[in-house]
């Protein structure tokens, strides 16, 4: 019998509602900024609910808003307002990204992909390979670092596209990406540079030019925007050829009714993040690091993945944990109010542990019991604390059903 | 993260999640058999108490590395072989298990095969030295084949993969 027809109500009440709830599961999606929703709101009750490119007035204000937020983004990340493009979601906005340049550029055949991309990136770049694309993985450290000597010895003459994220949505970890544009336009000026920047946004401060990449992602729900909205900037003179075709838009990339709301709704919970950043950004990395140390000196047998220190994202923490199955954590914890993911996927014979876990060197049995946690601007220190003071029996209680004991 | 499909369980599985039926090890076991591993991410245990002039299970229990369908899946399995024959013990099938839990998703059945496999490694080796009984098949059943493969592919990928750190 198959459970997907049959509803989630008998499990969500043996479920039951705990006393507290922590969601730290943002890395999948969350909460958004009440903000940022009342924007939404405006555009979808109040006004510019029409379509952008029509001539009257529920139109232009349409427009308005879609030029409004793309001079507060670029302000914010340091690129031209016609240099965003608006996209459905940072999958599509990679989608877009990697099969567009490939469509617009003839000639190189070659994609070199960090090891541990988000799969939006992977996934399309290997799909080139039908193509006759070769796609090549970077290596990377212990950390998630780009193994810089393998890089450097990947490029060639060949090389279209080199893609490398700022921030590891998984680890943490922040690459340096300036260095790393500038040892491959120091090769070859003519190879693009894209970089996924969906964990970037909001909780770092960088400037696109300076960094000197070519493209890069965002994603709206990544800063506690809503869903089903993300940015791709293309500097100035990149081609990228369309892969989605329909009516008419004043996105070039994005045929079909531009989502307005969700747009608004983007730029505000960027504007929130921006204006609030120092206070933001202390409190992420003081949550951060109470929940690493605390889980340290609480529980036995755990790894930290990722860096530590000012190399990590400031929200992100993630743990492997000995002999326990990171499902089994998710589930064990949910019922004790924390909403957490594992790095691990069940859903077949054998475990499929994360790809970035792996390509850290991480050995299956590490990387099965990790979990990801995001803290988030919502966060108040009870939350963290309340984490502190159940992770450990979670995790004594699992070891306790194992019949592998340290 | 990779690719995830919605995993909604039946009630079943959270309520024997919650308080697993016949958990732990037994000392007065008379057979037992593990099933599984630690690199596959699952892994199971079964401990069987067998009345030896009746070949009746007395008292079974396990212990379970894996997802809450793994731990419900081989918890229920204790509960369904109690006080039965062992030639109806090891007639149990991954269908029923996955039955009494109220069904499971398909990506989850191989919870409920590694369970039946585990079971019978251990009946198994309750007769090692002892004479076969007819109803117990020399060969191995697609169960323990199942357990089998499982070890056996992660040995491979392993040696794929073998990159030294933990
Ligand atoms: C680094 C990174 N890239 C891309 C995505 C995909 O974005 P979306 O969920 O908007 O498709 C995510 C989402 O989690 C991400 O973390």
């Amino acid at each position: 019998m198959d459970m997907l027809d049959k509803g989630t109500e008998d499990l969500l009440e043996e479920h039951g509602k705990p006393r507290r709830e922590v969601y730290l599961d943002s890395e999948n999606s969350g909460l958004i900024f009440p903000e940022a929703l009342d924007e939404m709101v405006k555009y979808y009750l109040e006004l510019g609910y029409g379509h952008p490119s029509i001539t009257h007035k529920v139109g232009w204000e349409a427009y308005e808003a879609l030029i409004k937020v793309s001079k507060l983004l670029s302000s914010f990340i340091g690129c031209k307002p016609d240099e965003i493009h608006y996209l459905h979601s940072g999958t599509e906005a990679n989608n877009v990204a990697i099969l567009g340049l490939a469509k617009a550029y003839k000639g190189r055949r070659k994609i070199l992909v960090s090891s541990i991309e988000h799969l939006s990136v992977i996934y399309p770049a290997e799909s080139l390979r039908n193509f006759g694309f070769k796609v090549v993985k970077i290596p990377v450290d212990g950390e998630g670092f780009l193994d810089l000597d393998a890089f450097s010895s990947l490029i060639d003459s060949d090389t279209l596209l080199v893609s490398v994220g700022l921030v590891n949505h998984e680890i943490g970890t922040i690459q340096d990406v300036k260095g790393i544009v500038e040892i491959v336009k120091d090769k070859d000026e003519q190879i693009l540079f894209h970089s996924d920047a969906s964990d970037a946004l909001g909780k770092l401060k960088f400037n696109l030019s300076d960094l000197g990449v070519d493209l890069a992602t965002f994603s709206s729900h990544k800063v506690y925007g809503p869903k089903g909205a993300a940015a791709l900037y293309i500097r100035e003179g990149v081609k990228v050829e369309p892969i989605l075709f329909g009516q008419l838009s004043t996105q070039r990339l994005w045929p079909g009714v531009e989502n307005i709301p969700a747009i608004a709704g983007f730029g505000k919970a960027v504007e929130i993040m921006y204006n609030n950043f120092d206070k933001f950004h202390s409190k992420l990395k003081t949550f951060r690091d109470r929940l690493i140390d605390g889980i340290f000196e609480n529980v036995d047998h755990v790894f930290l993945n990722g860096p530590k220190g000012e190399k990590r994202a400031p929200d992100n923490v993630n743990i492997s944990f000995l002999y326990c199955e990171g499902e089994a954590i998710t589930v064990e914890l949910s019922l004790r109010g924390i909403y957490v993911s594992s790095g691990s996927a069940c859903t077949s014979r054998i475990l499929q542990p994360s790809h970035v876990l792996i390509a850290i060197g991480r050995k299956y049995e590490a990387a099965h019991g990790s979990i990801l946690m995001k803290v988030a601007p919502m966060h108040s220190i009870e939350d963290v604390n309340y984490v502190l003071s159940q992770l450990p029996q979670a995790i004594n209680r699992l070891r306790s059903i194992s019949p592998l004991k340290p | 993260m990779s690719s995830r499909i919605p995993l909604p369980y039946p009630r079943k599985v959270l309520e024997l999640f919650k308080n697993p039926k016949n958990l732990g090890r037994m000392e007065d076991a008379n057979a037992s058999a593990v099933a599984g591993s630690l690199a596959c991410g699952d892994m199971i245990a079964i401990y069987l108490k067998i009345d030896e002039g009746k070949n009746i299970v007395e008292k079974a229990s396990f212990e379970s590395y894996g997802c809450a369908a793994n731990i419900a899946a081989a918890s229920i399995m204790t509960e369904m072989i109690k006080g039965k024959r062992l030639r109806d013990a090891w007639n149990i099938s991954w269908k029923e298990i996955t039955e009494a839990l109220g069904g499971l998703p398909s990506v989850k059945y191989h919870c409920g095969v590694l369970a039946v496999g585990a079971l019978r490694r251990a009946i198994r080796a309750y007769f090692k030295d002892k004479n076969l009984p007819k109803w117990l098949p020399e060969e191995l059943t697609h169960e323990e084949k199942h357990a089998l493969e499982e070890e056996k592919l992660m040995e491979l990928l392993y040696r794929k993969n073998d990159s030294g750190k933990v």
